[in-house]
């Protein structure tokens, strides 16, 4: 299969970007400056990052629309206002996770932010769940556009007045160019900052009016150091089919409302929340700079096999090593010592607190 | 003037009298990235040509190091272990990663001159 491109290649290429294949299109790891240099400008200044590889789909329906889509994903869909937006799971009936993703209440519908790798098979799956009853739609003809960073709301009220005015996970229309675009404040990074879906058209201008203002170009390289830092999970590495949302430690992001319900996996859910899980997800620090990376062997002081790294890398603003993971449970807690075996050696590491890395972010419209 | 030669993997080996001091190029540093994490060959230890003689990781991924010829290793750089991004700016100089004493200086013929590493680097590239 041909790898796709987004409409930002270009661009990408003339801010001398590196390519990789990524869940079938050809995206930038990084750029001139590198990983470490993107990183540390993102959360001093501000990032902007093509997502338009991930899924944007909408479906448009009445209040029986609501209703299905309560019966795939666990949250509280009827108190969700008109542009709030929150964080989700489709799930299989195991209670593993087809995917994460964010859903956001538009005016006659929703719009779901999905995982690249996972959009075309959480497409089937939602549509086979609706029973083809509403209308849907995996639009390719919009860019998804990612500015993340201290400086992001600056930098974006200067090309969109007002964008500002948002409050953290909470969406509007705004226009650029006399055409609508659709802004949400969120991202994946530990920042304030904003997500913009655009026409694909519009989408290399606009990205050149942000980094006339001030915002550089930022790699999958640095988005991937970022989120580890800020302790979120990627998809396929820190959560999959296999892994369930309370194994994940993201317990908090299926509304209380909704345990008692009935939508995939739902049994298990709430059997794993009055019973505890076997394995849990976990910050994990090394005791050396040694970067522990996904498949890493966690042993216990007896050599004991007790788990395995997920994710790991070196974190630019936290200057260590750091690393998430599953462990028994009975090694969740904090300080827990543990070992990891990386190239024969058995290395010492701790149990410690997500994220790694916090910052005081705005979480509403006016600076806090 | 000392000689210096090239492997195939892409380190620089610098030759004064049986020492030989030994890094990564330039190029290499630029194909690998930011790097976060060196792992050196003990002092003492002996390192078998084309064998493995440490780590380097990236941002990206994690390389072994090869050591270009046989010795044993007499010196190994801590300021790069405690300050890799020191690799990144400075390789082919200060960011050297072990000196060794060489076995058999008949293992320098088989490396490359400056002129023909960067041929062979052009070529592999493309």
């Amino acid at each position: 299969m041909e790898t796709k491109k987004t409409s930002l290649f270009n661009l990408h290429q003339k801010y001398g970007a590196k390519f990789v294949e990524f869940a079938g299109y050809q995206m930038p790891i990084q750029y001139k400056d590198g990983i470490i240099q993107e990183h540390k400008f993102t959360r001093s200044n501000s990032g902007i990052f093509d997502v338009s590889h991930m899924g944007q789909l909408f479906i448009f329906g009445d209040d029986n629309l609501t209703e299905d889509l309560e019966n795939i994903f666990p949250i509280d869909l009827k108190k969700l206002n008109l542009n709030q937006s929150k964080y989700s799971f489709l799930m299989n009936k195991e209670g593993g996770i087809y995917d994460d993703l964010i859903i956001t209440k538009i005016q006659k519908g929703y719009l779901i932010i999905l995982n690249a790798a996972c959009k075309n098979q959480d497409y089937k799956i939602i549509e086979e769940k609706l029973e083809k009853k509403y209308a849907m739609n995996l639009d390719e003809s919009l860019s998804l556009i990612a500015i993340q960073g201290p400086d992001a709301k600056n930098v974006l009220e200067k090309i969109i007045p007002n964008s500002n005015k948002l409050r953290f996970m909470n969406g509007d229309k705004f226009y650029f160019k006399e055409t609508e675009i659709y802004i949400t404040r969120s991202g994946y990074t530990g920042e304030d900052g904003f997500e913009i879906s655009i026409k694909n058209e519009n989408v290399e201008k606009f990205v050149e009016l942000l980094i006339e203002n001030g915002s550089k170009l930022t790699g999958l390289g640095a988005r991937d150091t970022l989120r580890l830092e800020a302790g979120l999970c990627l998809y396929g590495n820190d959560i999959d089919q296999k892994t369930s949302p309370i194994e994940a430690n993201l317990k908090w992001a299926i509304s209380k409302s909704r345990i008692e319900d009935n939508y995939p996996g739902s049994s298990i859910i709430k059997n794993q929340i009055e019973k505890g899980v076997k394995k849990l997800r976990v910050g994990i620090k090394p005791k050396t700079r040694v970067i522990a990376r996904g498949d890493t062997k966690i042993f216990n002081g007896e050599s004991k096999e007790i788990g395995k790294i997920t994710s790991g890398t070196f974190g630019p603003s936290v200057d260590c090593s750091i690393a998430m993971g599953y462990v028994d449970n009975i090694y969740s807690s904090l300080n827990t010592k543990i070992f990891l075996e990386i190239r024969g050696k058995k290395i010492p590491a701790n149990i410690c607190n997500l994220p790694f890395y916090k910052k005081n972010y705005a979480k509403g419209g006016t600076n806090v | 003037m000392s000689e210096v030669k090239f492997s195939k993997e892409h380190e620089w080996i610098k030759l004064e009298g049986n020492i030989g001091t030994v890094g990564i190029t330039q190029l290499a540093t630029e194909m690998l990235g930011d790097i976060v994490f060196v792992e050196l060959p003990d002092v003492g230890s002996s390192v078998e040509k084309d064998g493995n003689a440490g780590v380097v990781e990236s941002t990206k991924a994690a390389s072994d190091i090869y050591t270009p010829v046989s010795g044993e290793v007499i010196e190994n750089n801590q300021s790069i272990v405690d300050d890799p991004s020191k690799v990144n700016s400075d390789p082919e100089s200060a960011a050297w990663f072990f000196k060794l004493k060489i076995k058999d200086s008949s293992e320098m013929d088989s490396l490359m001159n400056r002129e023909e590493y960067e041929k062979f680097s052009k070529e592999s590239n493309s």
